[in-house]
């Protein structure tokens, strides 16, 4: 029985094992469901080097680009960045490296690699900088490139349930990349609002199966909203 | 008259049917939910994993859980569905998508698109744009026709970085609507006020004079 069960109940426990030069595959899309307090465990034990795999980097106060100011990230895989001042100056002075991948892309590398795919062929990015030094192939008259699949030494993702066991259930958006980024890591760690007992969850309705997740920890949330966009209640 | 953002929105909005699926980009897509005539239905793709947006939240309903691909706080509509980002790009690249509507720096005769990244300026990324230009059969590109130094954004050939090569087919500018085909654009609509010649001098590729060409009706 305790061979399944995934809790711990110390950050640095969850994050233990994490040296420097490693990557880090992480879920989240914005701010939307990241695990935003296992960064926050990256950025007290100083770890340097890294190489992060996320759709986002945060910005400048939360989120992963909490890790840029003690130059903790060596290079990011991402589709969509510089939101943040400090992210645009090491970019622009060459300290981080970057390497833009197309969102659908960076998804389905995260799930390839966690589903022990090396590779695949996709039409996007072809003709275009994305696909350069590429292997280009033709299938049924239309061009595709092809894009090698991801793993990381660590994945940490954000879930709304857990059971001890490590069966995962997000909430709306803020599933988007952490079920990919669940299956890629060779340690994958999951914070989450609330842990129950196995059985609580309906098994039907379990997003990530907790045979992808090592360790579960169950955390408090700020949540924090990048565009806040209201209208009147009635 | 240059047509206005909403006016852009609202030509775009006229070519919407029952039942489609639609992913709006950011910007004057976003606008087009805005006029979807009342009677028909059309469920939004956010591509961050929601089919079924809804309008923004009212403040008891904000949740910090729920946003769309701009990162802005939304609600779901009735029968709306949640899903992964693999999933999501699964509906986009595998052409589930009836209709995109997307921005642009640049088209060109070739139905080449440029817009995400101008060299030497800060690069923030394509986002899901290389994956929706490559994934939809049916696109819709909404951008000025000229810079605001009046130089054409329909080119012969793009000048910038390309999001996607040999994928674009109309593309509605704040003068014309234009049809991409063997080499180039065709003119199918021009806005009102807005004469062929203005337009032919704002196009720097090879224009053809639809034999259809029509004023463009704007509700």
């Amino acid at each position: 029985m305790s061979g399944f069960n995934k809790v711990v109940t110390s950050y640095q426990a969850a994050m233990a094992g994490l040296t420097d030069n490693m990557t880090v595959i992480a879920g989240g899309f914005g701010l939307c469901g990241i695990p935003e307090n296992l960064i926050e465990e990256i950025k007290r034990k100083g770890t340097k080097g890294l190489t992060i795999v996320s759709n986002n980097c945060g910005v400048d106060d939360f989120g992963l680009g909490r890790l840029l100011s003690d130059h903790q990230i060596a290079k990011i895989v991402a589709s969509y960045v510089g939101e943040n001042a400090e992210f645009e100056r090491q970019m622009m002075s060459g300290e981080l490296e970057v390497e833009l991948t197309p969102q659908g892309t960076l998804a389905e590398k995260m799930r390839a690699g966690g589903a022990g795919i090396p590779a695949f062929y996709t039409a996007t990015g072809y003709g275009t900088p994305v696909g350069e030094g590429k292997e280009q192939r033709s299938f049924n008259g239309r061009d595709y490139i092809l894009e090698e699949s991801i793993r990381g030494d660590f994945a940490i993702v954000k879930a709304w349930k857990a059971d001890t066991y490590g069966n995962l259930v997000y909430r709306k958006t803020a599933r988007n990349f952490n079920p990919m980024a669940a299956t890629a890591g060779k340690i994958t760690v999951a914070e989450v609002e609330e842990i129950v007992e196995p059985g609580m969850l309906d098994p039907d309705q379990i997003h990530t199966p907790g045979i992808y997740v090592d360790r579960v920890i169950q955390g408090t949330f700020e949540k924090r909203i990048e565009q806040r966009t209201v209208r009147a209640s009635l | 008259m240059a047509l206005t953002r909403e006016q852009m929105a609202q030509r775009v909005a006229q070519e919407l049917a029952d039942g489609y699926y639609v992913n709006l980009g950011i910007g004057i897509p976003t606008l087009v939910a805005n006029y979807v005539p009342d009677d028909i239905d059309v469920m939004l793709q956010s591509e961050n994993g929601l089919l079924g947006m809804g309008e923004f939240p009212t403040e008891e309903e904000l949740d910090a859980d729920l946003i769309n691909a701009g990162k802005q706080t939304v609600t779901m509509a009735t029968g709306a569905s949640i899903f992964s980002s693999a999933e999501s790009f699964a509906m986009i690249r595998g052409g589930h998508v009836d209709l995109t509507v997307l921005g642009a720096f640049e088209v060109d005769v070739n139905g080449n698109i440029a817009s995400y990244m101008i060299p030497g300026k800060l690069i923030k990324g394509m986002g899901g744009a290389m994956d929706l230009v490559a994934g939809a059969d049916n696109i819709i590109v909404t951008m000025t026709h000229a810079s605001k130094h009046g130089e054409s954004k329909l080119l012969s050939n793009c000048s910038l970085p390309l999001t996607g090569k040999n994928c674009i087919k109309k593309v509605l500018t704040d003068l014309a609507y234009l049809e991409i085909k063997e080499g180039k654009f065709h003119l199918l609509e021009y806005a009102p006020g807005v004469s062929i010649e203005q337009i032919q001098s704002l196009t720097e590729g090879e224009l053809v004079i639809s034999d259809n060409v029509r004023e463009m009706k704007i509700a």
